[in-house]
């Protein structure tokens, strides 16, 4: 490592269908990080909520509903909620 | 350091990634997708609960199929090889991928198991997940189609209990119907909870044990099969950078 450079926030998006639940993630992180460069380093967590929508009118469809679109009868695609992405890491940097 | 107030502190820097957790899971899905191109066989993810009927499913599949297809399986099983012995015994070429405590199939596991596989001229090859309703829906194998057995044991409310895997099927196959007479189950109640998580819905109702349906879920199979390719003699057609053991 470069200088014992410590990372202090991890951001991450977690969708509500990522299959990904939460609570776990931040119990496994607090467990895993210990004696790592992450040591100490907040986990911020960004939840998504699903979302559908038509894909040629774009009209959204409820969760919960019919995944099919009111107006055109297509099947509706999902367009958030299922992503489990590391978006960014706010670590020192490295002394120079 | 900081060089804003010279306090001393570490400068913080934010990096910005924005990649998949599960990318390295994704990147060897997708050799294994190329290793199944390259077989020229369709590869099937088929998952649902312990118990649901996914071997009794595919034993009556190599019933009807009989010689017109080469079927190939490989069983996802924490500690057995009942699986792979059932499916062997039927006509299916098979294996087992022991997962000792893990609730689901990787992309690496299949890999692994596709080195070892004892056949590569199959038609169709089928990944039998782990029994389980969560898991295995987050891991790409590579496949072609997952497909979801829901026995009408498990209730009508399950897909909409379980949407993450029911959002990630290309079709249901709802078993054991033949026990319908004897249950208060509700196709359409099924039916209406499959629509409201699973965008494309499409649910085939199958008995392995009368039969019924099997000629129907054996079509959709035929339907998704690739166009011939010639066959290279080990399968090999894509680019290896990595040893196999």
């Amino acid at each position: 490592m470069h200088g014992g450079s410590r990372v202090h926030r991890l951001h991450v998006k977690i969708g509500e269908l990522s299959g990904v639940e939460v609570d776990l993630l931040k119990t496994a992180f607090d467990t895993f990080r210990e004696r790592t460069i992450c040591e100490g380093a907040e986990l911020a967590i960004d939840t998504v909520a699903p979302a559908w929508a038509c894909p040629s009118c774009e009209r959204t469809v409820a969760r919960g509903a019919i995944l099919r679109c009111d107006a055109c009868g297509r099947p509706a695609r999902m367009i958030q909620g299922d992503e489990i992405i590391l978006q960014r890491i706010e670590m020192e940097a490295p002394n120079v | 350091m900081c060089e804003t107030c010279g306090c001393g502190d570490p400068e913080i820097v934010p990096i910005e990634v924005q990649e998949r957790i599960l990318s390295d899971n994704d990147a060897q899905a997708g050799h294994n997708r190329s290793h199944f191109d390259g077989l020229g066989l369709l590869a099937i993810n088929l998952m649902g609960s312990p118990g649901a009927g996914k071997t009794a499913v595919l034993e009556a599949t190599a019933k009807l199929a009989g010689e017109r297809l080469k079927l190939g399986a490989v069983s996802g099983d924490l500690a057995t090889d009942r699986d792979a012995d059932r499916l062997n015994a039927s006509g299916i070429v098979s294996a087992t991928i022991t997962t000792g405590s893990a609730c689901h199939l990787d992309a690496r596991l299949v890999h692994h198991a596709l080195h070892h596989f004892p056949s590569s001229d199959r038609d169709i090859f089928f990944i039998e997940n782990v029994g389980n309703l969560i898991c295995p829906a987050i891991y790409d194998l590579g496949q072609a189609a997952n497909v979801v057995a829901l026995s009408v044991t498990e209730g009508e409310d399950k897909p909409l209990k379980y949407p993450v895997m029911f959002q990630k099927a290309d079709l249901v196959l709802l078993t054991k119907i033949d026990l319908i007479p004897h249950l208060d189950f509700d196709v359409a109640a099924v039916e209406d909870a499959v629509a409201r998580v699973m965008p494309e819905a499409n649910m085939l109702k199958v008995s392995a044990k009368t039969g019924e349906g099997i000629d129907t879920w054996l079509r959709w199979l035929e339907e998704r099969r690739p166009a011939t390719v010639e066959r290279p003699s080990d399968g090999h057609q894509h680019e290896h950078d990595h040893e196999h053991d």
